[in-house]
């Protein structure tokens, strides 16, 4: 049974029908990619997933529960966590609060300790920040500690709203490891890219969203030799 | 017990504590000066020779000699400002509203705290109490003060704002303003309906009127005695301790941090696992509290209040709140301390500087002309970086 699975989703910003049917499943264990252009509702999907917006019609069942009216705060102790577009940092909170806000649902110091370590493995030069305001970090920076600060609720499903925007190619490539050894440790991860080489090229499957629609979906290799994909999304004609 | 005391943050609580005593005394000190260079120029021309003429006194010694007793007087209103600012400045920094309906906050914190000091009263229990007993009642009454105005400022957000969370911004500051005036009037009506009086006094107990001798001197033909009354003392005191005790709340616990993580940035903070609405709430709560004990201090230091005290206080602490930066705790201590003080120094010098031309009372044209002032020139006020980065 999978762990996450969108049913027949739709969704508005205001009067705007922006998700139109969304149907989507994530596996125990899977990295699951969600690809689109811009405002073709790739957050939108993720933001109606945790609770940010309710859905106007479907079901969203997360590890046999429907969420799809849940508050987002609830949702977060069913075990999801969610990244946010813009990575979400905390500016006038230094890098050890923006964690311990993170960590906000667990009441174990120890255990809130234990994962800020963890947190500060995968990301060193966090540790040097530990101290300074989330908002004088650079942007690669707020990322590691936006993607630190989703693990410290250790959720059993995360979910990565474009990690890679606006990061030195570099940098990306150092994200995209984590995630992929994230995913090995059995975090299961939901990600949200533009970057479409990228984002197939770590994940198992994926699925591409097109003006609030899923229009293809496929393994991610298929996806990566399908010609539609390779044409709008990978830059190959 | 003693990992309790382990986890306490030291340097939390001696932070503001310092800040506090850095912006009193620097207020007194640049005020004091200014206050003595006028005197010093104005001793030569005819405004210097009148006072001496009544007072067979320097106006430079009479300004000096008054000087203790007009500090302490700023400081005392300028604490309860400070504790009316931050409510108003924790709601600006949860919703980025102006909480028009706090200043009756202040005025129920004021009114439940007399009523239940005149109700003990009327039993014959306050004029017999012991020196102890008199601060027990004293503080029961604060603390009923305070739990009944954080209920109600908890209440006004439930009812008149959350339902209007995603209207424009105009929508709940009229909502304030409408909630402000029925509350003004709830209380006339219950005053009515129960006392049938439109005013009602602090009830004369304890030592409160009283003051502490600090010295005498004797200037020209009178005798001065300098002192402060414990009522000043009282007010002072334990607005310091509930600044000390915000300024720990919001700074060094886990429920102070998500308070500031919801004024960042309510879609993120709830994706931390933090429910919003209680956070908000709970500003409410700690805003409306502490608006009610400011309401109960007031009434003990001015004695009368009626269903309007709220208004002018409630007025000039926003004001302070904008002069030290809305959204920014800090800056709601500063603002406050600095308008009460300028306030007083006003207030007391200007009738003799100006030879009786404008006296006390026209004090308040110094709070609002900071108000158009900071508004003017810097929107931000002293340490608003908070709300600039917001914007």
């Amino acid at each position: 049974m999978s762990l996450l699975s969108l049913h027949d989703i739709h969704s508005y910003y205001g009067h705007i029908h922006a998700l139109k049917g969304i149907s989507l499943d994530v596996n125990e264990g899977e990295i699951v990619t969600l690809i689109g252009s811009n405002g073709a509702g790739k957050s939108t999907t993720l933001r109606t997933i945790s609770g940010l917006i309710h859905p106007k019609q479907g079901r969203i069942m997360f590890g046999g529960k429907d969420i799809s009216q849940i508050k987002p705060h609830t949702i977060v102790l069913a075990g999801l966590g969610h990244v946010p577009e813009g990575r979400g940092i905390f500016p006038k909170l230094t890098v050890k609060e923006n964690l311990e806000m993170g960590a906000f649902t667990v009441d174990d110091p120890n255990e809130i300790e234990l994962r800020m370590e963890y947190g500060f493995e995968l990301f060193p030069r966090l540790k040097e920040r530990i101290s300074q305001y989330g908002g004088t970090l650079s942007g690669g920076e707020q990322q590691m500690l936006a993607i630190a600060r989703g693990l410290m609720m250790n959720p059993r499903l995360l979910m990565l709203d474009e990690p890679s925007m606006g990061l030195a190619p570099l940098l990306v490539e150092l994200i995209f490891d984590i995630i992929k050894a994230l995913n090995d440790k059995g975090t299961t991860i939901l990600l949200v890219e533009q970057n479409a080489l990228m984002a197939l090229s770590i994940a198992h499957r994926g699925y591409v969203i097109q003006n609030g629609e899923i229009v293809v979906t496929d393994t991610a290799a298929n996806l990566k030799r399908n010609e539609m994909v390779q044409k709008a999304y990978l830059g190959i004609d | 017990m003693k990992r309790f005391l382990k986890s306490i943050n030291v340097h939390e609580l001696l932070r503001p504590l310092g800040q506090l005593i850095f912006f009193s005394l620097g207020s007194t000190v640049v005020l004091s000066a200014i206050a003595l260079v006028l005197a010093l120029i104005l001793d030569r021309t005819v405004v210097g020779q009148t006072l001496f003429e009544r007072l067979n006194v320097s106006l430079y010694t009479y300004t000096l000699v008054n000087l203790p007793q007009v500090a302490i007087d700023g400081l005392t209103i300028g604490f309860v400002y400070a504790a009316i600012a931050l409510g108003y400045t924790m709601v600006y920094g949860v919703l980025e509203f102006i909480n028009f309906a706090h200043s009756e906050i202040f005025a129920v914190g004021a009114f439940v705290g007399v009523e239940i000091l005149i109700a003990l009263d009327k039993f014959g229990i306050l004029t017999g109490a012991s020196l102890v007993m008199a601060y027990v009642y004293l503080i029961l009454a604060i603390v009923g003060g305070m739990l009944a105005a954080g209920a109600l400022a908890v209440a006004v957000e439930r009812v008149a704002y959350r339902p209007l969370r995603h209207a424009s911004r105009l929508v709940p500051l009229i909502s304030a303003i409408g909630v402000s005036f029925l509350l003004q009037d709830v209380i006339r009506l219950v005053e009515s309906l129960t006392t049938g009086q439109f005013n009602r006094i602090f009830p004369t107990f304890g030592n409160f009127d009283r003051r502490v001798i600090l010295g005498k001197m004797t200037m020209g033909a009178t005798n001065i005695t300098l002192g402060v009354s414990y009522k000043s003392i009282i007010v002072i005191v334990s607005a310091v301790l509930m600044l000390v005790a915000l300024n720990y709340l919001v700074n060094a616990t886990k429920i102070g941090k998500a308070i500031r993580a919801v004024a960042q940035d309510h879609p993120t903070a709830s994706l931390m696992g933090i429910d919003v609405n209680r956070i908000i709430s709970l500003t409410f709560l700690v805003g409306g509290m502490l608006g009610g004990a400011a309401g109960v201090l007031y009434a003990l230091k001015f004695t009368r209040i009626d269903a309007f005290v709220g208004f002018f206080p409630g007025l000039k602490a926003f004001t302070a709140a904008v002069l030290g930066g809305i959204g920014n705790m800090t800056g709601a201590l500063l603002g406050g301390i600095v308008l009460g003080m300028l306030e007083t120094f006003a207030g007391s010098y200007m009738g003799v500087f100006t030879m009786g031309a404008a006296g006390t009372e026209y004090k308040d044209i110094f709070a609002f002309s900071i108000l158009i002032l900071v508004l003017i020139f810097r929107p931000q006020g002293l340490m608003g970086a908070n709300v600039a980065q917001k914007a």
